[in-house]
């Protein structure tokens, strides 16, 4: 029974931590049209960022919190400006390719600055050891994670029905050249979109800090992760990206602690299979 | 006359490569053997993406089943290396045959993730069947003895091999060459550019599509199958999805619309390789730059970009 | 004319609740020029694609030649003898033009499956391909790029296209759409020429009424979903019902 809790509990944390990281991913394909394999990279500078800030700068967790997001977020709006803007428009092979070709720059980069070696981030006083509130003891930092996930969760959903700015980025995602015509600034949307997803992918690189071995090979074990998470929950589909991350956290969670075999193939077993009996996921939407 | 000039070409290039371990110094006939088996390995990976326009991430998996194959063979039943090339790729052939009869029902993102699950899949069955596969460690401490056919080759010498990893790919070439020209190949390039018209002409595209993927996994099972053996030693690595990744940037960066594309991207590919990573370990940072450039500048890959200039030029 | 070569019996395709086609029930009889006309809207694409395998109907039947073809994917179709072409130009732009022919001479022919000769070598693929061409016009341009025709060849390389498919039944969804006065002479004259061999049979949709009027030994006219009236030109032109379906929602161009 304890295992059994402890396992949910854990499907749950790298659920809720994959869908912030995947939704990112997924509004990025509904408006920019793009499959962007370099959201891992992000991801994984987020939390290198925080290495740097933290471990070797000295700075408390918290402004990491603010400042690498931050960080992340800029960078994305030049990429976007300057690179990925050459491919709209454009057979999505080639967009899958360059965003291929970003993180290739990435991870490189990453091991060039950082090298290829794990590094550690410790979690924030107050956040450190276990808790023995549930009857078993458990990470009082996984606790975090998820309340820090919830709370964008519950904050996307705000923003994306009660605001303006949600509901244009909405038009564009459904129709990019009506969304043009009655007068939506739509490059601006499209780079605003991305930082916001690049925003959130680092912002979960920084949450995972504490938690993950930090290594140059995160991002695309990441990335792979997070397609899954898609496509099980549905391309272009918000509350599916969400069934797809606990679907996929609980598939580790519960494969590592009793199909220890089996854990490493599990994942695609069910994603192939949502593909072949739904493919537009558990709760997208049919086109064609 | 043109077509005469450019056989007369490839004629020469032949035999200046069947006798480069006479001129070259002996480091370049393994840069030699590499760029062939990669070649080939991505030629079989462009029937599938520039022929009949599918992406597939999981091409490696046909890739490192070949190399498995000839490894565990060579390793348990000492059979002469003829033998074990059939059976690679038998081998592609048959995890083609069941990958594909589901890939080919999705259409492009949905294929390539498709493909990319199938390959992961088979990168974990591989990486976990210790018993059988040796895990992480891959499948090691074969010898190669004879080629078989009544031949006798010294396969163990490095030049040796290499003339003999010449002459299977430029055959292995010819006949992917002549199916991209037959009738099967007019319809796939057909599909690739729009497959619901070629319905409308009477023709079941998911069948086309599900043999040229066939076809595309026999031939990576050749190039695994060659490659273990050069390689001494068939692991995980063959069948991860970054394997999977080298043919398709081979593919882009000699262009996918050539036949000679991904031959030319590959050895511009491995002989970078070879030379950046002598001054640095970066490597894979000049290969996205590279990769990025020539997806937004030079779509038509470094060959087709040549050849378009010079056509231009007369 | 003693069976239908195609009979529609009550075709419905609804999309979430909205009915594209209603109820439509239709015979063609063999070497009949029929045109399908109706507003824009008036479900005469939605109609074609049901015929042709591209959207299976949520009701009715379709049987051609005696069989019932309902439902069956449009290679099925496309064999059993009836062709279509597009509205918007359908063709291979990356391929020769003479390539686009032999592409489908090459399905009609089962000839797909050969992989160790070479396409271009096939004399009697050629020659055949050749001469499809030569019917249209377009012989000259056999070796170019499909891609570069003018937008009127591109339209006669798709007729082309669904002549090299041997039908029975030809499909042709606004052949003239887009074209100048000089091209929609040619391509009626054609189509008359072709009628004329007594091979095929011709379903047209089509919005320049002259060449209705000129082609057709029938007319139906769909409207909103449904059929609001069948018979000759003549009829059709004085039927009250089909002025005010024009009149009522479009004017004529």
């Amino acid at each position: 029974m304890e295992s059994f809790l402890a396992a949910l509990l854990n499907g749950l944390e790298i659920g809720l931590l994959l869908f912030v990281i995947a939704v990112g991913l997924n509004i990025i394909f509904g408006v920019l049209g793009v499959i962007n394999f370099a959201h891992g990279g992000l991801y994984m500078l987020g939390a290198y960022l925080t290495y740097t800030l933290v471990s070797r700068g000295g700075l408390p967790f918290w402004p990491a919190l603010l400042l690498a997001p931050l960080a992340v977020a800029i960078l994305a709006i030049v990429l976007e400006r300057l690179v990925l803007r050459h491919v709209y428009g454009r057979h999505v092979t080639d967009s899958l390719l360059l965003t291929f070709a970003l993180l290739l720059i990435i991870d490189d980069a990453v091991r060039m600055i950082w090298g290829s070696g794990i590094q550690v981030v410790t979690p924030p006083p107050g956040l450190r050891g276990a808790t023995s509130a549930l009857g078993f003891s458990y990470p009082v930092y996984s606790f975090f994670v998820m309340g820090v996930a919830i709370a964008v969760m519950a904050a996307l959903w705000l923003f994306f029905t009660r605001t303006r700015a949600g509901r244009v980025i909405r038009a564009a995602a459904i129709d990019r050249d009506m969304a043009q015509t009655i007068g939506i600034n739509v490059p601006l949307v499209i780079t605003g979109v991305f930082a916001l997803g690049a925003w959130m992918a680092a912002l979960a690189g920084v949450v995972a800090a504490p938690m993950r071995a930090i290594n140059p090979g995160m991002g695309d074990r990441i990335i792979i992760d997070s397609f899954i998470v898609v496509v099980i929950g549905g391309l272009g589909s918000f509350p599916g990206t969400l069934a797809g991350a606990l679907v996929l956290g609980m598939i580790y969670a519960f494969g590592g602690r009793f199909l220890p075999e089996l854990n490493l193939v599990l994942p695609y077993i069910g994603m192939a299979l949502v593909l072949l009996l739904r493919p537009q996921g558990l709760m997208g939407r049919r086109t064609g | 006359m043109r077509n005469a000039i450019i056989a007369l070409i490839l004629l020469a290039l032949f035999a200046a490569l069947f006798w480069l371990p006479s001129y070259a110094p002996y480091f370049y006939i393994f840069v030699a053997t590499e760029i062939l088996l990669m070649g080939l390995f991505a030629a079989s990976f462009n029937l599938i993406f520039g022929y009949t326009g599918m992406l597939s991430f999981g091409h490696a998996a046909f890739f490192g089943i070949g190399g498995y194959t000839a490894a565990l063979l060579l390793l348990h039943f000492q059979l002469p290396l003829f033998w074990v090339l059939l059976l690679s790729m038998l081998a592609g052939m048959l995890l083609a045959a069941v990958i594909g009869f589901f890939c080919v029902r999705l259409d492009e993102v949905y294929f390539a993730m498709l493909t990319l699950a199938f390959g992961m899949m088979t990168y974990a069955v591989v990486h976990q069947w210790r018993s059988l596969t040796n895990g992480s460690d891959g499948v090691a401490g074969f010898a190669l003895r004879e080629f078989g056919l009544g031949l006798d080759l010294q396969l163990a010498d490095p030049a040796v091999y290499y003339q003999m990893v010449l002459v299977i790919v430029v055959l292995a070439s010819l006949a992917l060459y002549l199916i991209t020209r037959s009738p099967f190949g007019l319809l796939l390039r057909a599909i690739s550019e729009n497959a619901e018209r070629v319905a409308f002409c009477g023709i079941n595209v998911r069948r086309y599509r599900l043999l040229s993927f066939i076809i595309a996994g026999t031939f990576a099972g050749l190039a695994g199958g060659l490659f273990a053996p050069f390689n001494r030693v068939a692991n995980p690595d063959m069948v991860h999805w970054t394997e999977s990744a080298q043919p398709v940037l081979m593919t882009i960066l000699g262009g996918a619309g050539y036949f000679l594309g991904p031959y030319f991207g590959a050895a511009v590919f491995v002989l970078l390789e070879t030379w950046i990573t002598t001054y640095t370990e970066q490597w894979m940072l000049f290969l996205g730059v590279i990769l990025a450039i020539m997806v937004i500048f030079f779509r038509r890959g470094i060959l087709g970009t040549i050849l378009d200039w010079l056509l231009r030029r007369q | 004319m003693n069976e239908p070569i195609l009979s529609v019996r009550g075709l419905s395709k609804s999309f979430g609740g909205v009915h594209a086609v209603q109820n439509v029930s239709l015979d063609v009889w063999p070497r009949e020029k029929v045109a399908l006309i109706g507003p824009n809207g008036a479900g005469k694409t939605t109609f074609y694609n049901m015929l042709s395998g591209r959207l299976r109907p949520s009701d009715g039947s379709v049987s051609f030649e005696g069989q019932d073809i309902t439902g069956l994917p449009p290679h099925r179709i496309s064999r059993l003898g009836i062709s279509r072409s597009f509205q918007i130009t359908n063709i291979f732009s990356e391929l020769s033009v003479r390539q686009n022919v032999e592409v489908a001479l090459t399905a009609l022919h089962g000839k797909g499956l050969q992989m160790f000769r070479i396409a271009s070598r096939d004399r009697a693929l050629r020659e055949e391909a050749e001469q499809i061409l030569a019917q249209l016009g377009l012989a000259e341009l056999a070796d170019l790029r499909a891609g570069v025709l003018s937008y009127g060849d591109k339209r006669l390389l798709e007729i082309a296209i669904v002549l090299a498919t041997r039908p029975r039944l030809v499909l042709l969804d606004e052949p003239t759409a887009g074209m100048t006065p000089e091209e929609t002479r040619q391509v009626t004259r054609l189509i008359r020429e072709l009628a004329a061999s007594n091979t095929y049979t011709f379903l047209i949709t089509e919005h320049d009424m002259s060449v209705v009027f000129d082609l057709a030994d029938r007319i139906v006219v769909m409207h909103r979903g449904q059929l609001l009236a069948e018979g000759s030109p003549e009829e059709i032109r004085n039927n009250k019902a089909v002025r005010e379906a024009y009149l009522g929602e479009e004017e004529e161009p």
